[in-house]
């Protein structure tokens, strides 16, 4: 446990380089989709979503789309680069880390970047006044579930890989139609049966829901318990994955 | 000790005791399981089969507690290359749980020992092939280790370079560390090694020390002989008997005696006269030769 503190410690001192660059993305991102979505798309959107202004309906499926895509983007390409081409793994593991320790550290800043980029959101968000609930606070656990949620079996996917075009595909097929799918930019129910039980499938609508439910201060009731161990379950499942695929490549 | 992948015996039935305080140097040609064997002395590769053991510890228990008093350096770098140099010892430390204050300073330390202490604050991408080299030995001291793990350690280095890393090795060795080692340089095996084993095909098939090797697999001698003639191998019969053995090779001839001169003076007897004649003492490259062959290994 406390070996992989000093593994997320590694990945922070990494970060300390690339964060100034990374900040400015991390709060124009947000601000952009805002304007375009919530407002240019809003307009035309005149009597909102289930009676909420399209604005604030949209803004908690932004975030927890944010939360997938920040946590996607760490679980891809530096866990590859890791693996293949600085191959700092395998330095790690002639230390006295343990796999578990190198997963777990890396797995935990994945989190802190989520976090820092859920943050900065919903600064944006308060600035546009779309917050509507002191529950707004419990979107950041729920910004880790869903980060963890998608990382974890992602990692695994990305320790079964050598070369990043398999990336693109899983942007291409995975990514793309989950994001698209969840509710975040309009409401699942207007999906035909099939997209509409891929959506439920995939861990990222349930992250909507529940950020959703969060902002606007609604009951999210016993649906969004079942909601958040179904995530929690796609979190456990993914980080057995990933253990496994890590142990076949760094105990060989 | 036996290492298998799927059908494939990487490492087949070693036997090998290293002495604390020893140079040992595992010698082989590519593909002899040199590195699969370090790596299961680095603990990061469980022997298929067999007994290992480790600073009085099994690797199968406590690879852990270990990998914590060895020092690895890999065959090729795998230094973080954005990172600093000094941010790669440091950050390396606190992988042994060393503290922030204590890493900074063993760093600034190590990064003089092995002269990058004016890169410290550098990158370490731009860094040339000899100073990664310098500083991927540093962070393997990073924990002040018992053991050494170097992983054909001056490959691909020019000779300054290479003079660098076998004065700070012998050094170390001096610090009463132990040094395990691979490399398929001899002069390497024969400035480091007090102990070493030749592999080939997964096998050991020679133990000792370079001197004890030289006496037991060579003549003192080898003369090296390159006739003008197009094809030296017509040369093989005349030469029959004028050393202990003889080599043709396609751009020379090689005559291993004791005595390279008598030798040298009973080819001119027989009215052979080479376009050019060398008499070298016998080394490890040679005893290398006979054991695994002149065939390319890729």
């Amino acid at each position: 446990m406390t070996s992989s503190v000093y593994v997320l410690e590694y990945h922070l001192v990494n970060y300390r380089r690339t964060w100034r660059s990374s900040a400015l993305s991390t709060l124009v991102l947000p601000l952009l989709t805002m304007l375009g979505f919530g407002l240019g798309v809003g307009a035309y959107v005149k009597s909102g979503v289930d009676g909420t202004a399209y604005l604030d309906w949209i803004v908690p499926g932004l975030i927890a789309s944010t939360a997938a895509q920040t946590a996607l983007g760490e679980a891809t390409w530096p866990v590859l680069s890791s693996f293949e081409w600085l191959k700092v793994y395998f330095a790690q593991a002639a230390a006295p880390l343990r796999v578990t320790d190198i997963l777990g550290g890396h797995l935990a800043f994945m989190m802190f970047r989520v976090l820092v980029s859920t943050i900065a959101f919903l600064l944006v968000a308060a600035a546009f006044g779309t917050l509507r609930s002191g529950w707004t606070l419990a979107v950041l656990p729920l910004s880790v579930l869903v980060g963890f949620s998608v990382a974890a079996p992602v990692v695994a996917y990305t320790a079964s890989i050598r070369v990043d075009s398999y990336l693109a595909i899983l942007f291409r097929f995975a990514v793309l139609p989950m994001t698209l799918f969840s509710g975040v930019f309009f409401p699942i129910e207007a999906l035909p049966g099939p997209l509409r039980w891929l959506a439920w499938a995939l861990p990222l609508s349930h992250g909507v829901d529940l950020t959703r439910a969060a902002t606007l201060g609604l009951n999210p009731g016993v649906a969004g318990l079942w909601q958040a161990l179904y995530l929690l379950a796609w979190c456990v499942t993914g980080w057995f994955l990933a253990r496994w695929r890590f142990e076949r490549r760094l105990v060989i | 000790m036996i290492k298998r992948f799927g059908d494939f015996t990487a490492v087949d039935g070693i036997d090998v005791d290293v002495q604390a305080g020893e140079a040992f140097g595992f010698l082989g040609p590519n593909g002899a399981g040199k590195s699969s064997t370090m790596r299961m002395i680095g603990c990061v590769s469980p022997p298929t089969d067999g007994v290992l053991e480790i600073l009085g510890m099994d690797p199968r228990r406590d690879g852990s507690a270990i990998r914590a008093r060895l020092g690895v350096c890999p065959q090729l770098d795998n230094l973080d290359a954005e990172l600093t140099v000094r941010e790669n010892l440091v950050t390396y430390a606190r992988f042994f749980g060393i503290s922030r204050a204590t890493a900074r300073r063993r760093a600034d330390e190590l990064l003089d020992f092995v002269q990058l202490g004016e890169r410290a604050d550098s990158k370490t991408e731009p860094l040339s092939g000899g100073m990664k080299r310098r500083l991927t030995i540093a962070r393997a001291l990073v924990n002040e280790p018992d053991i050494v793990l170097l992983d054909e350690p001056t490959t691909g280095l020019d000779p300054q370079a290479r003079h660098l890393v076998w004065e700070r090795l012998f050094r170390l060795k001096q610090q009463g560390v132990t040094l395990v080692l691979t490399t398929h340089y001899m002069d390497e095996a024969e400035q480091l090694c007090d102990r070493l084993v030749v592999m080939d095909g997964g096998k050991i098939v020679a133990e000792g020390s370079p001197r004890e090797l030289i006496e037991r697999h060579s003549t003192r001698e080898v003369v090296e002989l390159r006739f003008t003639a197009e094809d030296q191998g017509m040369y093989g019969e005349k030469l029959d008997g004028v050393a202990d053995r003889v080599e043709v090779l396609p751009d020379r001839v090689l005559l291993y005696a004791d005595d390279g001169d008598y030798a040298l003076a009973e080819v001119h007897r027989r009215s052979l006269s080479p376009a050019s004649a060398l008499v070298r003492r016998a080394g490890l490259e040679d005893v290398f030769l006979q054991l695994t062959g002149r065939t390319l290994v890729d």
